[in-house]
């Protein structure tokens, strides 16, 4: 074997097929997208995108997901507060449940959540009495998107908690200063950075959202229909062009924030 | 104050977490044992978990075995040019930026009856979308950054030296990787396979675009579980979720698990 | 083994790390590669493992070019500053390492090994993991590992500079008469002057990527053949103009000469102690400083500051005094060229004492 792999020839074989296979993979396909959504010429791209059910859910779909990922920032700090700086009974149980939305198909946690508050359910069923509509309407796609981006926020939150020098707070306190100020001028600026970079990583992800938000939404065009929904009707109806024209709006403005991560990250790093 | 905070993030998670959970649990019970093993016993059922279990089969081993390769080029690589590198370490995050669904839209796109490729693969009889290949290519696209982000971190760690080492002791590559490099980056492999699992587990939009869903055929377990649901049978759907639920509750505690042995060595 | 080098260059990105190096060794010497970090040391020495390809030039071991052999057929050790021990391998792992992938019996390992267990002094810790020793064990691991496959030649890259100062010292000597009795050819690479002046049989200054000087420590102490080499070796003070000083004068046909002056070089007291008191300058004591074994003075002439060593057995000097200053020598450069050269003003050669 030894002797084998020692050959010019095999090496270079191994190393061509490894980076092929990353190619074809990944770089192939994305560019497939860009390039169909084309073929037909800028024109059809273009009523592709003038298609009221497109564009509704695409501005849908920012807005339901802004509003996720602004819940998630906040209780995602407090949940990371909490989990680092306060010892309680649980603690251990809660930090590692955190990573449960993670773990679990996003097809499960549409299901879950259609289950408790669907129209059989006694939250469900209250609602409703109160005048309410949650399942199939947009508070429903708000739930199920901050379900698959729980962990975001918190998981970015809580490194930067735990490095943060508690000699740096001490100093604050004895320079007279009061606990809110102290927080305010020492411990958010440390926060700030994860709630950020945790926040656009959730705000990508819930973008992209399909399997949780498929099963609870309504999917009525220009109300309760998002991107990715969409997407999948204009497949299922034949239509990969009309599919590629959004898909390409959305993937663009993901990679604009992976970019920005990055971005961030890099800055971070030099700082 | 603090009794607020630790309150109110138990309510938190057991609002956006337990509760469901519970309910879900209590819903593929709801026609006792019996209703939940009905459930699993159908046919279709049956068929979907197995065709889930060949995807994070095939999806594991070829994205381990790719994953790891591609990790060492990117970080000891002397042969890629450093830019080149830069850009193909950029790449490898795409997909995490990538909808499901588009991810599998693109694959049909790429390989489906329409396009080139497609066609000429059928000329060969083989079919690619809307069968198995289709789901696990759709699959390796959207767990390809896992392993690869495991283990590049913990090869930039240990550094060269080791490796340097054993060549200068007259180890070539292959006994280099198993004897020095591989007990460093061992931890951080397993921990890359649960996710893995985890993620092909649980794919869902992406293979339900590729797929198309034909029951006994394409069908895995969570397009069966939304088919469940688009058809009402709620208590079907419960139980096929539950038993991917505890699949997941269980990687989550190996996942534990392995991140402590992790930080041990 | 016999090592030759010959227009050695090497170019990471656009810094030219390594220029044009040529040298050769002596079979059974032991070289110290000296210059500032970032010189090139690590790079040339890395290039003999066979760790980095050079972009020109021959490297030849035993009159056979090795440019084309991959490391592991050179016959080489190689010890690493950080030591780069196998850390989930034990001692006698890491040490059989190399005789394992060599395919030797179980017998010939474990004799080999346990042999030196004994020379390295590591016996009782061949159990041990590499994090459960002190960093001069593991400098000993790392050194019997590299010796186990008994190599032609053995390379070390900083050795010492992980270790604690007052190790560092036990471990030099220990080393020197380690590498004799085993006999090899070695070469290591240090920042230390005092480091290669005590273990080198020779010592090549490396500066900028430059084979400076190769020689013993006492010829390039006593001959420095460029600038840099003067003031890196041994204390120095920089004369700006060297014509100023007396014995000097006319130096370097009128063309602007800089002088180098070592603290040895230079003879202090009363006018009457010196036999030719033209050749002496008058001076002003500025600083004391008591050196433990002697004082370090500080004297300024004509503007310059000189500083020398005056035995603790003379008269005891005071600030401010005025006193008579002799300079026997200096290291004089110019833009052409460099050279030592007497005090002209002096009759006999005084003894230099050091």
């Amino acid at each position: 074997m030894n002797s084998l792999l020692r050959h010019k020839g095999w090496t270079w074989g191994f190393r061509t097929t490894i980076l092929l296979y990353f190619v074809v993979l990944i770089v192939l396909p994305i560019l497939g997208v860009y390039y169909n959504s084309f073929s037909l010429g800028f024109g059809t791209f273009a009523e592709s995108l003038s298609d009221p059910i497109a564009w509704k859910s695409v501005f849908l779909t920012l807005k339901l997901a802004i509003i996720a990922t602004l819940f998630n920032v906040a209780a995602g700090t407090m949940i990371a507060w909490v989990l680092i700086r306060y010892k309680f009974p649980g603690k251990a149980l809660l930090n590692s449940l955190v990573d449960l939305p993670f773990a679990l198909p996003t097809a499960v946690g549409g299901l879950m959540i259609l289950l408790l508050l669907g129209p059989g359910s006694l939250i469900g069923g209250m609602a409703e009495a109160l005048g309410f509509e949650i399942v199939f309407h947009q508070p429903a796609i708000v739930i199920a998107m901050i379900f698959v981006t729980f962990p975001f926020v918190i998981r970015a939150v809580q490194p930067l908690l735990e490095e943060l020098d508690p000699s740096e707070e001490e100093a604050a306190y004895t320079m007279g200063a009061k606990g809110s100020r102290v927080f305010w001028r020492v411990i958010f600026p440390s926060m700030a950075p994860g709630m950020i970079g945790g926040g656009m990583l959730a705000f990508s992800r819930a973008l992209a959202e399909f399997g949780a938000v498929v099963l609870v939404a309504g999917n009525i065009p220009g109300r309760t229909l998002v991107s990715s929904v969409f997407i999948f009707g204009e497949v299922e109806s034949d239509n990969p062009v009309g599919a590629a024209a959004v898909s390409i709006i959305l993937l663009t403005l993901s990679f604009l924030i992976l970019w920005l991560i990055n971005m961030l990250q890099m800055r971070g790093r030099r700082s | 104050m603090r009794n607020l905070w630790i309150g109110l993030t138990y309510l938190i998670f057991f609002l956006l977490i337990a509760a469901p959970l519970g309910k879900m649990t209590m819903s593929a019970f709801s026609q006792g044992f019996g209703g939940f093993w009905d459930a699993l016993a159908r046919p279709e059922a049956l068929h979907a978990l197995m065709m889930t279990g060949f995807v994070v089969i095939v999806v594991t081993v070829f994205n381990t075995l790719f994953g790891i390769m591609l990790a060492l080029y990117l970080v000891r690589a002397n042969w890629i040019h450093p830019r080149l590198k830069g850009l193909l370490n950029s790449i490898v995050d795409l997909p995490y930026a990538v909808s499901p669904v588009i991810g599998g839209l693109m694959i049909v796109l790429l390989l489906g009856p329409d396009s080139a490729l497609g066609a000429l693969f059928e000329n060969m009889g083989i079919k690619i979308v809307y069968a198995f290949p289709g789901m696990a290519i759709a699959t390796l696209f959207v767990t390809f950054p896992l392993m690869v982000r495991e283990v590049m971190p913990v090869l930039q760690e240990i550094g060269s030296q080791q490796e340097e080492a054993a060549s200068t002791l007259g180890a070539y590559g292959w006994t280099t990787f198993w004897k020095v490099t591989w007990p460093s980056i061992r931890w951080a492999v397993i921990y890359g396979v649960i996710l893995t699992v985890a993620r092909s587990l649980g794919e869902f939009g992406a293979v339900l675009v590729v797929s198309g869903n034909i029951m006994n055929k394409t069908q895995t377990a969570t397009t069966l579980v939304y088919q469940d649901v688009e058809n009402f049978n709620v208590t079907a759907a419960g139980g096929v979720a539950l038993v991917l639920a505890a699949f997941s509750v269980g990687l989550l505690l190996l996942m534990e698990w392995t991140k402590r042995r992790k930080e041990v060595h | 083994m016999h090592v030759e080098v010959r227009g050695l260059n090497k170019h990471f990105g656009d810094f030219h790390a390594v220029k044009d190096v040529n040298f050769s060794i002596t079979k059974g010497h032991l070289i110290g590669l000296l210059g500032p970090s970032g010189g090139g040391k690590t790079s040339i020495l890395r290039m003999l493992a066979g760790l980095e390809t050079p972009d020109a030039g021959e490297i030849i071991f035993h009159g056979r070019a090795v440019n084309n052999l991959p490391p592991q057929e050179r016959g080489i050790g190689f010890v690493f500053q950080n030591y780069a021990l196998f850390k989930h391998m034990t001692v006698f792992e890491n040490i059989a390492f190399g005789l394992k992938v060599k395919k030797a019996s179980k017998t010939a390992i474990r004799d080999r090994v346990m042999e030196l267990v004994e020379l390295t002094g590591l016996k009782g810790f061949e159990k041990r993991y590499p994090h459960q020793l002190s960093g001069g064990q593991r400098q000993r691991v790392a050194f019997a590992r590299a010796l186990a496959p008994e190599p032609q030649l053995l390379l070390l890259d900083e050795p010492f500079a992980a270790i604690d100062a007052k190790i560092r010292q036990e471990l030099r000597s220990w080393l020197k008469e380690l590498i004799e009795r085993v006999g090899i050819t070695s070469i290591f690479v240090t920042h230390d002057q005092d480091e290669a002046i005590e273990v080198a049989d020779e010592i090549m200054i490396i500066n900028q990527g430059r084979l400076e000087q190769k020689g013993t420590p006492w010829d390039i102490y006593k001959e420095p053949k460029t600038p840099f080499v003067a003031t890196f070796i041994g204390e120095s003070t920089l004369i700006e103009n060297a014509a100023e000083l007396k014995g000097f004068t006319g130096i370097g046909g009128g063309k602007p000469t800089k002088a180098l002056i070592r603290p040895e070089y230079i003879e202090i007291g009363s006018l009457h102690e010196f036999k030719m008191a033209s050749a002496t300058e008058q001076g002003i004591v500025k600083h004391l400083h008591f050196r433990g074994s002697e004082w370090l003075v500080e004297v300024e002439v004509k503007g310059h500051k000189l500083v020398t060593y005056r035995s603790l057995e003379k008269d005891t000097l005071q600030p401010g005094q005025d006193i008579s200053v002799l300079v026997h020598r200096a290291y004089l450069f110019n833009d052409d060229h460099s050279w030592i050269q007497e005090n002209g003003l002096k009759e006999d050669p005084m003894p230099v004492f050091i």
